[in-house]
Order: structure tokens, then C-alpha cells, then sequence
């Protein structure tokens, strides 16, 4: 496939986007076999609360004595899922709603759009918040909640690809050649409109990363899994005498978030090389 | 009617089905929680037998079909009354009101804090473009956006206050008065030193924004044939800058603080937490500790309503700044 290695040339010719692409396998590798590598309940209670770093704890215990090493590695997975799932579905129905509105323009368009509007109009966290709150917090109500604050700017995204595909000369042919509106939609425009989609998408991840450690923060987490914003939490009750138990998780949160955006720009540069930045 | 004034009014009235929609959203939230006030009523007096939870749930008209619990809240809302908080004891708009002040002014000083200091560094990265300075402040920029800012204002507090002992920590004032400073005067200090760690904290991340935001509508501007000609009349680089393009290049930084107002609502949530700020963001929290649904729809339906104003205010001002945008 020339086209992938072209675009792979232009990816890997920019150090940046290849460093967050080394920063994020190792988050990715330590979320899949952290677990089984340091295989320590983030849970249990093992020692004194609030050690500093030492042999036996690598990265101390929090305030109930928990390994925090082990609570990183197991937040690790609750990140990258949450990210990766709210970020997914946003783009899913996002585009979906894009796609169409782009598409058939007309009413439709001016309805889904005015639906659009309106859920940007709303303050995204507080509505995110609320929603938790609601349907009480677990790993899937928070993904949700993510989801249904985030996919009204990839909806605008698409809507404007499609927009400029549909008078195209070839979309034309497709609908002479008596193709269905959903065939073109998805066979034919979608491919000439995947570049951007993939960039918002994956600037999404790290966004939804940022949203689900502040909601966790905030208490609305998940009680049977360990995050990264809960472990964040706990260490602020200690801010004064063990500053580092909230330093750590945030670091981490901010290694990862940057290794996302990193790529997420690498993948810009290198999909739409005439809109290179300056 | 003046052109200007006819597109305030039009302006004015496209708000009306926004806010009715943010109502309908805000009541499709509460029908959708599971529980509803009277069994919160009813655990308050520490239980009830169903019959009595029914009889209460009857006297507040909850057994009444979807419609008219709608039409009843909308009516509500027409005279302002957001609910009752049966947690706090207190109506939603009493318990909201109370925290507005608060909230907008660690907002409007985070905000204006970073218009300011976005701009002012946004010219200087452009003017210097590819200098060791524009690289700096892209990769502090980048830094900032991956930093979850509540995360940043809890280090802050490491820093200033536990370790340099130079701010306090949280709160809006000093308890028992201003450190042996009275009055009106030692009041206002004392606000302000409060303000200072969480108004950074809230506008590090905008200055991160407004600063690319600036750099890249000014080198595009830079670009332009009137720039050129500037400089053909002799016109330094300091005039160039400050007088001939960032005049010009200032229209999307407004536009987008007046989008991001929103945005800033969510962060001062977080900022508010850390810092034991008395505000909406103080209120949400509180709420989320007593399961206190009425004063979180209450927090959402007001803070959308202040976006919706922001933006038409944003329109107004846009107008102001640029002659050339006609009313239509």
C-alpha cells in the first residue's frame, strides 16, 4: 500500500509524534500486563499508610496503605478504556448525525444542526456531571456521560466534510449510477472524509481521559476500580504531609494526555500535509 | 428601526427556544433519575410505608402524567422558582444566587487574566516567530493542555502555600478577619490573595489557548499585502505589531472566550473543589456528597442560561470591534 507508506514516512519523519507513539505503547503495555507483571490487589492493604517510595513499594502506599504502583497500573486500564469507548462512541454518533445532516442538507440538516448547537450550548462537564450523578456512577455511566458531551463537535466535523463532498463529480456519478443514499455515504464519501475524523477522534481520547479523572476526582467514580483522578483524590486529603500520593497519579495522567495529543498532531501533519501548521 | 437595534431584538428572541430547550433537557434528567422527591422526603423522616410515600407523592402532583409535570415545571420556571431543595431546605434559585458572585469572579478574573496575557504573548511568538521564546511557549502550551487543571491547582498549593507559606490554601476569606487588617480596604486584600492561586490555576489553560490562538491569527495576518506596505512606508516592527495587526488578529480570541465560557463554568467546578471556593462549582460538589438532584439541575439550567447570554453578548461586542460585520 503506497499510501500507507507514504503517510508512515511522513509520520515517522516527525520525532515528536514518534516519541508520544513510544510514551503511549508503554501506558498501553503497562495497562494490559502491568496487572499481571506486578500482580498486586490496588486494593489491599499491605503496609503503613502514606510511605514515601522504598524497595518494597515502589512508588509508596496512600493513605490506607495501598501500593500505589499497583493502583497506576490497574488506573491505567480505566483511562485508557473510558478514553478510548466515550471517544469511539462520540465519533460513531457524531458522525452518524454529521454524516446525514451533510448529506441530505435541507431540513434535516437545519434540525440536527440546531441539536448540535444546543448541546454545545451546554457547559459539557456540568452536564456530564449530572449525568453520572444520576444514573449513579460505574465504568459505563461515566463512559456514556463522556460520549454524550463530546460527539456535538465531531457531528459538526463531519456535517462540513460531507458538505463539501456531496456536489463532487463522482458523488454525482454514484447517484447516477443508482447507488442508495447510504452506500455513497459510507462507501464513497466516508473514505475521502476519514482524515480529519481520525485526528478529532484521537485528540478526543486524551480529552475524555482529562474528563474522566476530574469526574473521579469529584468522587464520581467507579467503586470497583481503581482511577487515576480517585487516586488523585485521596492524596489530597494528605496535601500537606505527602504531597507526592497526588503528584504521582497527576504526572502520570499528564505523561499520558500528552503522548495522545502528540500522536493526535503527528497524525494531522502527516493525513493532511498541505494544512501542515506553521 | 436602526439596523443594530433590529438584530438586538432578533438576537434576544433566538434565545427564547434555546432556554426552552435547556429546560426540557434539564426536566427529562429529573423524570429519568431514579427516585424522585418524595423519597427523599419520606427517607428524611427515616422511612414510610408506600401508602404514605404515594400521599406525598400525590400532594407534590408526581403521579401526574409526563405532560403536565412538564407544563407545571415550565410554569415554574416562568416565575423563576427552579425548585426546592428538600436536602438543603432551601429553593434551588436561593441556594444558586448565593454562589453566582463567587463564581463569576474567579471566572471573569481567570479569563481576564488570560485574554490578556494570551494576547500579549501570542503577539510576541508571532513577532518572534521560530525564536527560542515561540518555541517555549508552544511546548509550555502543550504541557498545559495535558495537565488536568484541578491536578495543577493542588501542586500550586504544594508549592505556595504548604511549602513557601506565601498564599492561603482555599477559602474566599480569612476566618476571624483579615490577618489584623480591617475594613473595607484589608477586606478587598484579603479576597484578593485568596483569588490569586485558583485564578491562575483556572486561567493557565486559556492563556495556553489564546496564546496559539493570537500567534496563529497573527502570522496569518503578517502575511497580508497591507502589512507589507507598512513596512514599505517604514513603519517599525513594534507598530506593525501592535498597532496594524493585532487589531486585526484579536477577533477569534474574543469570539472563542465567549464560546469557552462554558468550558470555564466546567473547569471552575474542579478549581472550586480544590480550593474551597464558595461558589457554583463548591455548590455542585456539596450536592454530589447529599445525592441532591434539584440543586445540580438547578447549577446545569443556570449555567447553560449563562452561556446562551454570554454568546449574545459576544455578538454584540464582535459588532463593536469590527465595523464590518452587518446586521442582518
Amino acid at each position: 500500500m503506497p499510501a500507507f507508506l507514504d503517510f508512515a514516512r511522513r509520520f515517522g519523519r516527525n520525532w515528536t509524534a514518534v516519541a508520544g507513539c513510544v510514551i503511549l505503547a508503554a501506558v498501553v503495555f503497562g495497562a494490559l500486563f502491568g496487572p499481571a507483571i506486578y500482580p498486586i490487589d490496588p486494593f489491599d492493604m499491605l503496609g503503613r499508610p502514606a510511605q514515601p517510595p522504598s524497595a518494597q513499594f515502589p512508588l509508596g502506599t496512600d493513605v490506607s496503605g495501598r501500593d500505589i504502583l499497583a493502583g497506576l497500573l490497574h488506573g491505567a486500564r480505566v483511562s485508557l478504556f473510558v478514553g478510548i469507548v466515550a471517544s469511539l462512541g462520540a465519533t460513531i454518533v457524531g458522525g452518524a448525525v454529521g454524516a446525514v445532516a451533510g448529506y441530505v442538507g435541507g431540513w434535516v440538516d437545519d434540525l440536527l444542526m440546531r441539536v448540535v448547537d444546543f448541546f454545545l450550548t451546554i457547559p459539557s462537564f456540568v452536564l456530564a456531571v449530572v449525568i453520572v450523578a444520576i444514573f449513579t456512577p460505574t465504568i459505563g455511566t461515566i463512559t456514556a456521560s463522556i460520549a454524550v458531551v463530546s460527539w456535538p463537535s465531531v457531528a459538526r466535523l463531519v456535517r462540513g466534510e460531507f458538505v463539501a463532498q456531496r456536489s463532487r463529480e463522482y458523488v454525482q456519478a454514484c447517484r447516477g449510477l443508482g447507488m442508495s443514499a447510504p452506500e455513497i455515504m459510507i462507501v464513497q464519501i466516508l473514505p475521502n472524509a476519514l482524515a480529519p475524523i481520525v485526528v478529532v477522534s484521537s485528540l478526543m481520547v486524551a480529552t475524555a481521559i482529562l474528563t474522566e479523572a476530574g469526574l473521579s476526582f469529584l468522587g464520581l467514580s467507579d467503586p470497583d476500580v481503581i482511577s487515576w483522578g480517585y487516586m488523585i483524590g485521596v492524596g489530597r486529603s494528605v496535601l500537606r504531609d505527602a504531597w507526592w500520593m497526588a503528584a504521582i497519579p497527576g504526572v502520570t495522567i499528564m505523561i499520558t494526555v500528552l503522548a495522545i495529543n502528540l500522536v493526535g498532531e503527528g497524525l494531522n501533519d502527516a493525513l493532511n500535509p498541505r494544512l501542515r501548521q506553521r | 428601526m436602526p439596523p443594530f437595534l433590529a438584530f438586538l431584538i432578533r438576537r434576544v428572541l433566538q434565545i427564547v427556544p434555546v432556554v426552552i430547550a435547556i429546560a426540557a433537557l434539564n426536566f427529562l434528567l429529573l423524570s429519568l433519575a431514579p427516585g424522585d422527591a418524595a423519597d427523599i422526603i419520606t427517607a428524611g423522616y427515616g422511612g414510610a410505608s408506600v401508602e404514605e410515600v404515594n400521599a406525598v407523592r400525590h400532594a407534590l402532583g408526581l403521579d401526574q402524567p409526563l405532560y403536565i409535570r412538564f407544563l407545571a415545571y415550565m410554569s415554574h420556571l416562568l416565575t423563576f422558582d427552579l425548585g426546592y431543595s428538600h436536602v438543603q431546605g432551601a429553593t434551588v434559585l436561593s441556594l444558586v444566587a448565593a454562589r453566582i458572585p463567587a463564581t463569576l469572579l474567579l471566572m471573569m478574573s481567570a479569563l481576564g487574566i488570560a485574554i490578556v496575557l494570551g494576547i500579549a504573548l501570542g503577539i510576541v511568538a508571532a513577532m518572534r516567530h521560530r525564536s527560542w521564546i515561540d518555541h517555549t511557549l508552544t511546548v509550555v502550551s502543550l504541557l498545559i493542555y495535558a495537565t488536568p487543571q484541578f491536578w495543577l491547582g493542588l501542586m500550586l498549593i504544594v508549592l505556595f502555600s504548604v511549602q513557601f507559606g506565601l498564599l492561603p490554601s482555599g477559602g474566599m476569606t480569612t476566618i476571624g478577619g483579615a490577618g489584623g487588617v480591617h475594613g473595607w480596604f484589608g477586606g478587598t486584600v484579603d479576597v484578593l490573595r485568596h483569588l490569586i492561586l485558583p485564578a491562575t490555576t483556572l486561567a493557565l489553560f486559556y492563556v495556553a489557548t489564546y496564546t496559539r490562538l493570537m500567534r496563529s491569527s497573527m502570522l496569518e495576518i503578517l502575511d497580508l499585502d497591507y502589512i507589507t506596505a507598512a513596512r514599505a512606508r517604514g513603519a517599525s516592527e513594534r507598530q506593525i505589531g501592535s498597532r496594524h495587526a493585532a487589531r486585526n488578529a484579536l477577533l477569534p480570541v474574543v469570539t472563542l472566550a465567549g464560546v469557552q465560557i462554558g468550558h470555564a463554568l466546567g473547569g471552575s467546578i474542579l478549581i472550586e473543589t480544590v480550593f474551597g471556593w464558595p461558589g457554583l462549582g463548591r455548590l455542585v460538589f456539596d450536592a454530589l456528597l447529599q445525592r441532591d438532584l434539584p440543586t445540580l439541575l438547578g447549577v446545569l439550567f443556570v449555567s447553560s442560561v449563562m452561556v446562551v447570554v454570554a454568546s449574545l453578548v459576544v455578538d454584540i461586542v464582535h459588532g463593536l470591534l469590527d465595523p464590518r460585520i452587518v446586521y442582518r
